[in-house]
C-alpha cells in the first residue's frame, strides 16, 4: 500500500465523519463549521489527485467566502432547538425516500460499466513543470469559452436578481448617504465672512450728553 | 523496516543527507528557520509601532525595560504567558479555544510560499498566489469563531463586522491580484518577481520604473488599502473599535489566547507588506542596475510598507462602518474590474509593454493548433 493511499484514507475518514456531524450536530453553528472541515478535506483529496487549482479554489471560494456568509447568517438566527427537533418522525419518510433515491442513483452511476476503474485509463504522469492552472485556463477560454461565458452570465443574472429583491429603502430609516458626506467640501459647510475690524467705541453716557446739550441750549438762550 | 518506510519517503520526496526522512526533516527545519525570525519580527514590530506612533504624537514611547525599551516586547510576552486564560462560563468552550488558534494558523501558514530570494521559499509552488488568496481568506474564521463563542454582545458585533468587512475587501484584493498575474502570466511568486525585472527601463538600468507599481498604479493603491482593511488595522479597525465595542472579538480573552490574536494581526501586517513588495515593488530586485539584487531589498521594501501601516494608524481617524462598506463595494470593486479589462486590452494591443514569454506563446500556439484540428 502506498503512503498516498494512507493519506487518502486519513483525509476521507475525517471528511466523512465531519459530513456526518454536519447533519447530526445540534447547534447549527457547529454544523456549519463541520461543513467547513468537510470542504477543507475535500480540497486535500483533490490535492492528492494533483488537481491543485481545483483544490485551492475550493478552499478559497467555499471555505473563504461562502461559508463565512453562511456563518454570518446562522449566527444571527435565534433558534429554539426543541422546536427544531419537533416533527422528526413525520419528516422521516420523505427524507428517507429522497435519501434512498439518491443512494440508488449513485449506485447506478458508480456501479455501471461506464465509470469503473478498469474503464478509465490511468492518466499519464505529468512533467514537473506542468501547471494545471494554465491547462485549465487554456481549455476554459478556447474550447469551452461559450459555456463558460454562459455560466458567468447566469451568475450575473442571479446576482442582479438577489440585489433587486433586497434593494428597498425604508421610509422610516434615517438613511445617511456616505457619498454625499464624503463629497462634502468645507467651503459648502462654512462661509467665511470678511468684515472690517470693529473700531473701539468710546463709552458715552447718553443722559450726560443730553444734559450737556440742554445746558448749552440754556446758556445760549 | 526500510520497506515500510519507503512509501513515506517517496511521498515526501527523495531523501537528502539527513537520513531516510531527509526531506520531511528538511521541511521542518525550513519552517523553524522561517517562523522563529518571523516571531521576533512580530514582537519587535509592536515595539517599533509604539516608538513610531509615540514620536508622531511627540511622546517617547516605551523606554523603561532595557536600553531604549528594547526588552519591552519580551516583558509583554512574559506577562501574557503567565496570565490566567479565563474561559467565560456561558461560552462555547471548544470553539472559544479554537478561535485564537484559527486566527494564528492561517497567518503563519501563508508564509510557506513567500519567496525571500530567487527560489528561496519553504514551498516554491506553481499556484503560490492562489494558495495565498485561499489561506488569507481563512483568516476571518478566527475572528468570527472567537466572537461567537464568547457569548458576549460586543464580541459578537465585532465578529459580524469582521465577517462583512474581510469578505468585502477580499473581492477588491482578488481583482488587484488578477491584474498582477495577467502581466506576469504566472501564479508563481518567484516568476512574478522576476517578470518585473525585464523591460525597457530595466534594460536602461532603471529597474524601479519597470516594476508593477507604475503600470498598475491604481491596483497598487487599491491593494495596499485593501490590505490594511484585510488586516483590520486602523483606520479600518472597526472590528476592534475600542470606543464602540470595547475590543470586539477579543474582549473575553485573556493571557496567551489574547496575545495570539495580536500575533496573528502583526504577522498578517508583515505578510501584506511582503506581498505588496513582491507583487508591486519587485521583491528582491534592486531599484537601479548597478546595485546587486538581494534579500536586503525585500526587507527594506517590507519595512517601508510596515511604516506606512503605522503611519496610517497614527494619521487617520477610524472609518465609520457604512463608509468602509461603500469604499469597498462602490469604489474599489468598480475601479478594479475596469482596470482588469484595461490591462487585458493593453496586453493584447500593440502598445503592450509586457512581452509574452516563450512558454505562454508556445501554449497559445498549441491551443490554436488544437482548435484548428477540432474545428
Amino acid at each position: 500500500m502506498e503512503f498516498k493511499t494512507l493519506v487518502f484514507y486519513f483525509l476521507s475518514t475525517i471528511m466523512v465523519l465531519a459530513a456526518l456531524r454536519v447533519v447530526t450536530a445540534r447547534n447549527p453553528v457547529h454544523a456549519v463549521l463541520y461543513l467547513v472541515l468537510t470542504f477543507f478535506n475535500a480540497g486535500g483529496i483533490w490535492l492528492l489527485l494533483s488537481a491543485e487549482f481545483l483544490a485551492i479554489v475550493l478552499v478559497m471560494i467555499y471555505v473563504g467566502a461562502v461559508m463565512v456568509l453562511f456563518l454570518f447568517v446562522v449566527m444571527m438566527l435565534d433558534i429554539d432547538f426543541k422546536k427544531l427537533r419537533e416533527g422528526f418522525w413525520s419528516y422521516l419518510p420523505v427524507g428517507a425516500l429522497v435519501g434512498g433515491l439518491l443512494a440508488v442513483e449513485m449506485a447506478l452511476v458508480l456501479g455501471g460499466s461506464y465509470f469503473g476503474v478498469d474503464v478509465m485509463p490511468e492518466p499519464a504522469a505529468k512533467a514537473v513543470e506542468y501547471s494545471n492552472t494554465r491547462a485549465l485556463g487554456l481549455v476554459l477560454y478556447t474550447d469551452y469559452v461559450y459555456p463558460f461565458e454562459l455560466a458567468a452570465f447566469v451568475l450575473l443574472i442571479a446576482m442582479v436578481a438577489a440585489v433587486s429583491l433586497t434593494l428597498r429603502r425604508r421610509r422610516a430609516s434615517k438613511y445617511i448617504a456616505p457619498e454625499v458626506q464624503v463629497a462634502a467640501r468645507h467651503e459648502e459647510r462654512m462661509t467665511l465672512v470678511k468684515m472690517a475690524v470693529e473700531k473701539k467705541l468710546l463709552v458715552v453716557d447718553e443722559a450726560a450728553v443730553e444734559k450737556d446739550a440742554d445746558a448749552e441750549k440754556g446758556s445760549g438762550q | 523496516m526500510s520497506a515500510i518506510l519507503q512509501p513515506v519517503i517517496d511521498f515526501f520526496g527523495p531523501s537528502g543527507p539527513l537520513g531516510p526522512f531527509g526531506s520531511a526533516v528538511w521541511s521542518l527545519i525550513k519552517i523553524v528557520v522561517l517562523l522563529a525570525p518571523l516571531m521576533v519580527c512580530v514582537a519587535y514590530l509592536t515595539w517599533v509601532e509604539r516608538k513610531v506612533i509615540g514620536s508622531m504624537q511627540l511622546r517617547v514611547g516605551p523606554n523603561r525595560v532595557g536600553p531604549f525599551g528594547l526588552l519591552q516586547p519580551i516583558a509583554d510576552a512574559l506577562k501574557l504567558l503567565f496570565k490566567e486564560v479565563i474561559i467565560p462560563r456561558g461560552s462555547s468552550k471548544g470553539l472559544f479555544i479554537l478561535g485564537p488558534i484559527l486566527a494564528i494558523a492561517p497567518s503563519l501558514a501563508a508564509w510557506a510560499v513567500i519567496p525571500f530570494d530567487e527560489g528561496v521559499a519553504v514551498a516554491n509552488i506553481n499556484a503560490g498566489l492562489l494558495y495565498l488568496l485561499a489561506i488569507t481568506s481563512m483568516e476571518v474564521y478566527g475572528v468570527i469563531i472567537a466572537g461567537w463563542a464568547s457569548n458576549s454582545k460586543y464580541a459578537f458585533l465585532g465578529a459580524m463586522r469582521a465577517a462583512a468587512q474581510m469578505v468585502s475587501y477580499e473581492v477588491a484584493l482578488g481583482f488587484a491580484l488578477i491584474c498582477v498575474l495577467l502581466t506576469s502570466s504566472s501564479l508563481n511568486l518567484s516568476d512574478i518577481v522576476s517578470s518585473q525585472g525585464q523591460g525597457r527601463f530595466a534594460d536602461m538600468g532603471l529597474g524601479f520604473l519597470s516594476w508593477n507599481w507604475l503600470p498598475l498604479l491604481p491596483m497598487f493603491v487599491v491593494y495596499l488599502i485593501s490590505g490594511i482593511a484585510e488586516t483590520n488595522r486602523a483606520p479600518f479597525d472597526v472590528v476592534e473599535g475600542e470606543a464602540e465595542i470595547v475590543a470586539g472579538h477579543m474582549v473575553e480573552f485573556s493571557g496567551m489566547a489574547f496575545a495570539l490574536f495580536f500575533l496573528a494581526e502583526y504577522a498578517n501586517m508583515i505578510l501584506v507588506s511582503v506581498m505588496t513588495a513582491l507583487l508591486f515593488l519587485g521583491g528582491w530586485l534592486s531599484p537601479v542596475g548597478f546595485l546587486p539584487d538581494g534579500f536586503h531589498w525585500l526587507a527594506l521594501k517590507t519595512a517601508f510598507f510596515l511604516f506606512v501601516f503605522l503611519w496610517a494608524r497614527a494619521t487617520f481617524p477610524r472609518f465609520r462602518y457604512d463608509q468602509i462598506m461603500r469604499l469597498g463595494w462602490k469604489v474599489f470593486v468598480p475601479i478594479t474590474i475596469v482596470w482588469v479589462v484595461v490591462v487585458a486590452v493593453w496586453m493584447m494591443s500593440p502598445l503592450s509593454i509586457w512581452k509574452l514569454d516563450d512558454d505562454s506563446a508556445k501554449a497559445a500556439e498549441v491551443s490554436a493548433a488544437s482548435l484548428e484540428i477540432r474545428g
